[in-house]
Formats: C-alpha cells, sequence, structure tokens
C-alpha cells in the first residue's frame, strides 16, 4: 500500500484520551440540578422554569461575546451550569432583569475577567447571587408554594415565611404548624426556586458523587459539620427535630453539593478539602444564628472560596513524600514476624 | 483511568482475538546499535549473530534475518531521532547462525551460565534496560518476584496472546527466574479482565507443577508500572520516585521472560518480538512475531494497510508511543504496537485549561500531583516530583480540560538532562 497520500498528524503522545471531557461533566452537572428544577415547576408553576432559561441562555451569550472578542471561540456548557445556579438561587418571582444582571456579573467579572473556566478564584453564580441580594424587596419575595406567579410584571401572589425565618426567630410552634419536617424534605416550602427539595438536592449530589464530578469529602464534611453544631446548639429545643429542620431548609443542600463542591474553587488535596467542608459548615451554623439573615450557607460558601487556594498551596506541594512507618510506642509494637 | 469500556475510553478494533502469525520476511531490516557495531559494510550475518556489543544501557544486538550489510550510518528510528544503525538487507536463506545451538541440559544449569545465557541473549526488560542488570541488582535482596503478563498499554495484546499460546514456554521462563532470585514461586500478574488467560495459566501451573501463582489484578492503566503492582500483590508500599526493588519486589515483563526462555532453552538471542497492529485505522487488526527493525510499512501492509482517512501512525502504545511519519522507521526492541487511527481518538483542544478536578492526582500510578508540577514549571519553578514521574501519561489521558501534562513533562525532562 502506498502511505504517501496519508496526511498524518505530528503530535505528541499521547494519542489517545478519555472520552470523558468537559462537557459531559457540564451535562451531568445540569441533569442532576434538572429535578430540583421540575420540583421548583411543580411548586411554583411555570416561572422558575422560564427564569432558568433566560438565565441559562443570558450566562451563554455573554460568555461567547467575550470568549469571540478575545478570540477563544463560542462558550460552553459551564456558563449553562452558572446560569441555571443563579437562577435556582432566587426566589421564584425574581425579575428577568436581575437575573441578566446575574449572569453579567457572574460570567464577565467573576469569571472571564480572572480568565475563564478554571481560573476564577469565587464561584460565579455565587458571588452574582450575593450581589443580588442588595435588591432586598425582589430577592425576598418568598412566595407561597402554589401560587400562581405571573410570568411577566409585578407578583402580587401571597407571600409565606420561610422556614429559616422561622428559625431564626425560634419560633417551633409557628414552624411545626406551616411545615412538618417530611414537608421540609420534600421541598414544599417558601424559598428560593432551586433550594426548597432538599431531597432531589441529595440525590442529585449522590449522582455527581457516583459520576466522580464532585469529591464526597466536602459535602460529607459541610453537612456533617453543620449537622453536629446545630445538634448541639438547639436553642432549647428538642435537639434532633431542631437539626433535622436546619439541615433541610434553606440552600443548606444546594450549597453542599453544587456550590461548595465546584472543583474549580474549592481545594484538590482530601485534607484541605475536609477543612474547606468544615469551614463551610461551621460559617453556615454562625451565620444561621447570629448572622444579620436569616440563611448563611450561601455566605458561608463565599469565604471559603477564598481560602480554597491558600489551603492547598499548604497541603498540596511539589515535594515527593517519603512516609516514614508511623512509630508506635514499644508496648503497641507488635513482634516481626519471622 | 483507563477503564474499559466507560465512558467511551474503551480502543476499538483490538487485537485480543487474534493469535500470533509470523509476519512474511521483511527485504530489509535496520537496527540501532548502541556502541560501535561488530560488523562491515558487505559483511554477510546470519540469524542471531551478534551484530552489536551491550552499551549505554541498552543490551547487545543480535541479526534477526540473514543477509549482506548494505549500510552502517545515522538513519532515523521509530524515536523520531537519527541513530546509529545497521541495515541488513534479506536474502531469504535464514541460515542460522552457529553460535544459536540449544545447550545440552538446561534444565540443571549453573547460575553463572544461566546468567551468562541471558547477558548473552540482548534480552531488555519492559523499559529498554537490559534485563541482566536488573536480575544482578535484585538477587539476595527480592522476596517476591512478579512476572507482569498485564498490557503495557491499551491496545496492546502482545502478553495476552503469549500466555495463551505460549503457557509452558512462559512457565519454564518464570522456573528460571525463580531459580536465579532464590525464591519458592513467581507471581504472574494478569489483568482481570483476561479471563480465558488466566484460566489457561492456573490449568498449565497445576498441570506442570510450575513454582508460579496467577495473581488477577484490577487495575486502571498503566496496570504494568511497578507502584500499583508491588500494591495490589504485596500490598507494600513504594515511595514515590523509588522502583519495586525498594521494597523486595522484582518487576519483570512476561516478553522478556519468555526472551529468558527461548536464551536458556533453545539459546537463541531476541531477535523478534510481538507486536499487535490495531487501531481504527486498522483493516484487520492481527498480532504479529516480527524480526525487530522492520519497517513499519511490512506490518501495515500485513494487516491489509490502513484506512484512507488515517490521520495518525503510531508507533508503541497508544498513551505514550511516538506519531510517524515514515513509514520506513524500523520497529524497536521495547514497541509492543503500531497503531492508525482515523477516529476522534486524540481529543486534543485548542483551548485546554485545568479546572482543578484532581483527577491527575488519581490517576498518577506513582503517587505524583502532576497538577501542581505543572503549575510550578510554568511558574519556572523545579519540583521533586518531576524526577519522580515516569511518563505514563495516566494524568493526560483522563484530563476532562485536555491538559498537555505528559508534553510538558517530557519537555522538561529534556531540559533537565
Amino acid at each position: 500500500m502506498n502511505y504517501k497520500n496519508l496526511t498524518l498528524a505530528g503530535s505528541s503522545a499521547p494519542h489517545i484520551r478519555t472520552g470523558y471531557g468537559m462537557g459531559q461533566m457540564m451535562s451531568a452537572v445540569i441533569v442532576a440540578l434538572l429535578p430540583a428544577l421540575g420540583f421548583a415547576v411543580y411548586n411554583f408553576g411555570p416561572r422558575p422554569a422560564v427564569n432558568a432559561l433566560v438565565s441559562a441562555a443570558g450566562c451563554y451569550a455573554f460568555e461567547t461575546i467575550f470568549r469571540l472578542l478575545r478570540r477563544q471561540g463560542p462558550g460552553d456548557l459551564s456558563a449553562v451550569v452558572t446560569g441555571l445556579l443563579l437562577a435556582l438561587l432566587c426566589p421564584p418571582a425574581v425579575p428577568y432583569q436581575l437575573l441578566l444582571l446575574g449572569d453579567f456579573i457572574a460570567i464577565i467579572i467573576v469569571k472571564q475577567l480572572f480568565g475563564g473556566l478554571g481560573q476564577n478564584i469565587l464561584n460565579p453564580a455565587l458571588t452574582a447571587r450575593t450581589v443580588l441580594l442588595l435588591w432586598g424587596g425582589e430577592m425576598r419575595a418568598w412566595t407561597a408554594p402554589h401560587a400562581s406567579l405571573p410570568l411577566w410584571g409585578a407578583v402580587d401572589a401571597a407571600l409565606q415565611p420561610t422556614p429559616l425565618e422561622l428559625l431564626r426567630a425560634n419560633d417551633m410552634a409557628g414552624l411545626r404548624e406551616l411545615y412538618s419536617i417530611p414537608e421540609v424534605l420534600v421541598g414544599l416550602t417558601s424559598g428560593e426556586a432551586g433550594e426548597v427539595s432538599a431531597l432531589l438536592l441529595m440525590l442529585g449530589g449522590l449522582f455527581l458523587i457516583v459520576r466522580g464530578v464532585i469529591s464526597w469529602r466536602i459535602p460529607a464534611s459541610m453537612l456533617g459539620t453543620a449537622a453536629a453544631l446545630t445538634f448541639v446548639f438547639s436553642w432549647g429545643n428538642g435537639r434532633t427535630e431542631w437539626m433535622l429542620y436546619q439541615l433541610f431548609s434553606g440552600s443548606l443542600m444546594l450549597a453542599a453539593f453544587f456550590l461548595a463542591a465546584d472543583p474549580v474553587t474549592s481545594p484538590i488535596s482530601p485534607a484541605g478539602q475536609l477543612l474547606y467542608g468544615a469551614g463551610c459548615g461551621f460559617f453556615t451554623a454562625l451565620l444561621r444564628y447570629y448572622g444579620p439573615w436569616p440563611e448563611g450557607a450561601g455566605f458561608a460558601v463565599l469565604l471559603m472560596n477564598a481560602a480554597g487556594r491558600p489551603l492547598d498551596s499548604f497541603l498540596l506541594t511539589g515535594r515527593v513524600e517519603k512516609p516514614a512507618p508511623p512509630r508506635l510506642p514499644e508496648i503497641f509494637r507488635r513482634k516481626k514476624r519471622e | 483511568m483507563i477503564r474499559y469500556g466507560f465512558f467511551g475510553g474503551a480502543p476499538q478494533n483490538t487485537a485480543f482475538s487474534a493469535p500470533i502469525e509470523p509476519l512474511p520476511p521483511p527485504p530489509q531490516v535496520a537496527l540501532a546499535v548502541p556502541a560501535r557495531p561488530g560488523v562491515k559494510t558487505g559483511d554477510y550475518v546470519t540469524v542471531g549473530q551478534k551484530i552489536a556489543d551491550p552499551g549505554g544501557g541498552t543490551p547487545g544486538v543480535y541479526a534477526p534475518i540473514a543477509g549482506r550489510v548494505s549500510a552502517i550510518g545515522p538513519r532515523v528510528q521509530g524515536s523520531g531521532a537519527s541513530e546509529l544503525s545497521v541495515v541488513v538487507d534479506n536474502d531469504f536463506s535464514d541460515t542460522l547462525s552457529p553460535a544459536v545451538r540449544p545447550p545440552a541440559n538446561p534444565a540443571s544449569l549453573p547460575l553463572r551460565q544461566l546468567l551468562t545465557l541471558i547477558q548473552e541473549a540482548g534480552i531488555a526488560d519492559g523499559d529498554g534496560s537490559p534485563i541482566l542488570s536488573k536480575i544482578a541488582a535484585g538477587v539476595g535482596r527480592t522476596d517476591t518476584v512478579i512476572i507482569c503478563a498485564c498490557e503495557k498499554e491499551p491496545y496492546m495484546a502482545g502478553n495476552c496472546r503469549l500466555v495463551l499460546e505460549r503457557t509452558a514456554e512462559l512457565l519454564e521462563g518464570a522456573g528460571i527466574l525463580a531459580k536465579l532470585y532464590g525464591v519458592d514461586r513467581v507471581h504472574i500478574a494478569l489483568g482481570s479482565e483476561q479471563r480465558e488467560a488466566i484460566q489457561t495459566l492456573q490449568d498449565k501451573i497445576r498441570e506442570n507443577k510450575s513454582p508460579a501463582v496467577v495473581d488477577a489484578v484490577s487495575l486502571p492503566y498503566p496496570q504494568s508500572a511497578e507502584r500499583p503492582l508491588c500494591r495490589a500483590i504485596t500490598r507494600r508500599r513504594v515511595p514515590p520516585g523509588a522502583g519495586a526493588a525498594a521494597v523486595g519486589c522484582a518487576v519483570v515483563d512476561a516478553g522478556a521472560v519468555y526472551a529468558v526462555y527461548e536464551a536458556v532453552y533453545l539459546g537463541r538471542p531476541l531477535t523478534h518480538r510481538v507486536v499487535t497492529v490495531a487501531g481504527s485505522g486498522i483493516q484487520q487488526p492481527r498480532n504479529l512475531l516480527c524480526p525487530i527493525g522492520t519497517p513499519i510499512r511490512f506490518l501495515l501492509d500485513a494487516c491489509g494497510g490502513v484506512d484512507p482517512k488515517t490521520y495518525k501512525i503510531v508507533l508503541g502504545g497508544p498513551v505514550t508511543g511516538r506519531a510517524q511519519y515514515d513509514m520506513d522507521a524500523p520497529l524497536g526492541r521495547d514497541d509492543g504496537a503500531v497503531l492508525a487511527f482515523c477516529g476522534d481518538e486524540e481529543r486534543a483542544s485548542a483551548h485546554p485549561r485545568c479546572i482543578r478536578c484532581g483527577r491527575c492526582i488519581r490517576a498518577c500510578p506513582v503517587g505524583l500531583r502532576p497538577v501542581v508540577m505543572y503549575r510550578e514549571m510554568q511558574a519556572g519553578r523545579q519540583t521533586e516530583q518531576l524526577s519522580a514521574c515516569i511518563q505514563c501519561g495516566a494524568c493526560t489521558y483522563v484530563c476532562p480540560g485536555r491538559m498537555p501534562l505528559l508534553q510538558a513533562f517530557r519537555g522538561e525532562r529534556k531540559e533537565r538532562v
């Protein structure tokens, strides 16, 4: 055979790579978020789905414009993930212009100006949500479950306090009257569009852990720390009941599986991940107990974002570690087998 | 991690079920020689005749075919570098060298004579260094001998076929190793997915009462790396940057063990090797027993040529091998595969990026942190870890952001030498 007619590439090894790339990773996150979005639609009507579409399209557009200006080709699914997360982190009736402002902050300022995917220090969706919280009225319009939200214009639906607001007021009687623990777990409450269904968020998070997209360490240590702290400091209420309400309400589950565990902003080293998760859990509890707002999980993760990479620089070095055999006192040492 | 048949990473068009067949004799071979060759242009050489002495960390070189030496000079080898080579034109007579004669009583040779036979056979271990220096360094300090019958890289099927088709010979070789190292039995490591090979080997061990035991290991790529193999079989932890010898183990490639058998029982030096020709661009994947130094065009021809859409032809494994542009590049002693690709196996990205997922750290068989090594390298700093890197490419294979890690580590290593 004549091999002269072939057009051969002369690139360096490796010549094969796994089919599991960035696209597969990002679409796994989207799939993991879809049940929570679906529940938001069940709970609040079609408005959250429209929000998600608007926000995802906005993020993708901003990313594509910026990347085309820098001649880097069109954007990818990571922008869609950011847009989806931002929509889920906002109340169901958030105005569209606020969402688009959030998209701009997330993609242009927090992500692309730092160098794009993988370079941002803070989580884009979370940072944008935190800035949007300055619009106190719109960002805390907690519409009651099954209120019919108009797709356009002012919202005049009935409002209902979130479980976290009642917890913050230490109003257990009011909380029990409004929501039972199973209701909080399943998500039949008021709150941010994507945070209400703790159960479906946990399922999505488990899916991501099984698919190897996120590490189990961060959610486990964040939820573990938050559970331990809320169990111990229960403000004079039944410990288990208080802890379960705390775990299942607010954006703790969303933050643990989808924000804190974001690989870009969290540490890589296993020890760093455990510390990072513990920090997230600790500040969540601290802010929920003493902060100016009822919710604290988002702020806690944003705070720990700043600590993510410094933790790695201590725990993940370029040195070769020669593990020294553990030295136990003489009496504990087993005799060497001959 | 390279897991077979998961997330689309499985090699396609492989040759695991193709038997080992001899390649039709090529008209010419080009042998890279380490030192001054012992032959001159115009000399007539016979099969098994010594061409060059060992030197420069490589074993001696022996003629795989009979014929006249037509040229001695620099020639582009599969590495892409020009190396001193001896070109032999085949006269198709296959005249055997008088030096090749089986010892009278191979089973009861004294140790010294065994070592001489092995030294005079030009056998390289999996990494290209002479097998004799490894044995000499390990005798008396080794309590576990592991024969690695796992494949070195995806697509390669040579070791698996050797186990299936040369079972008794391989076990004789294992017996020689046990004798040399002074151990009661040797471990033969096989990938747990190779069920047929494991069964064949176990049956033969029982039948021959060989001093060997089969270990089915379930490891991701690189299955043949010493550190994970030692860990899987002995539970001992090799420190990063050290070899298996640090924990009293010796890992020997199955191909080298088969060559040891041929050297001791047949008196034959290493002149041929099993090469897997496969990949999406190959019409008919095969395992071929080829003379070392054969230009790769003859291997491709023997498999029905390549697909016209082929964009890459690789000599060596798909993860660490070299892309070829000249089909006259000769087959080297360590090249276990010739691959042609016409699909999207490469999956390179114009905009590689790291998203700090940590997959490279989990994939590294020697416990390094490729993400940190790369970052430090970009910052112009050197890391201790770089010198411990075995350049297997596992980190680069798994990277979802398609970072050019192996490429960077290879370049950096060359600069430091």
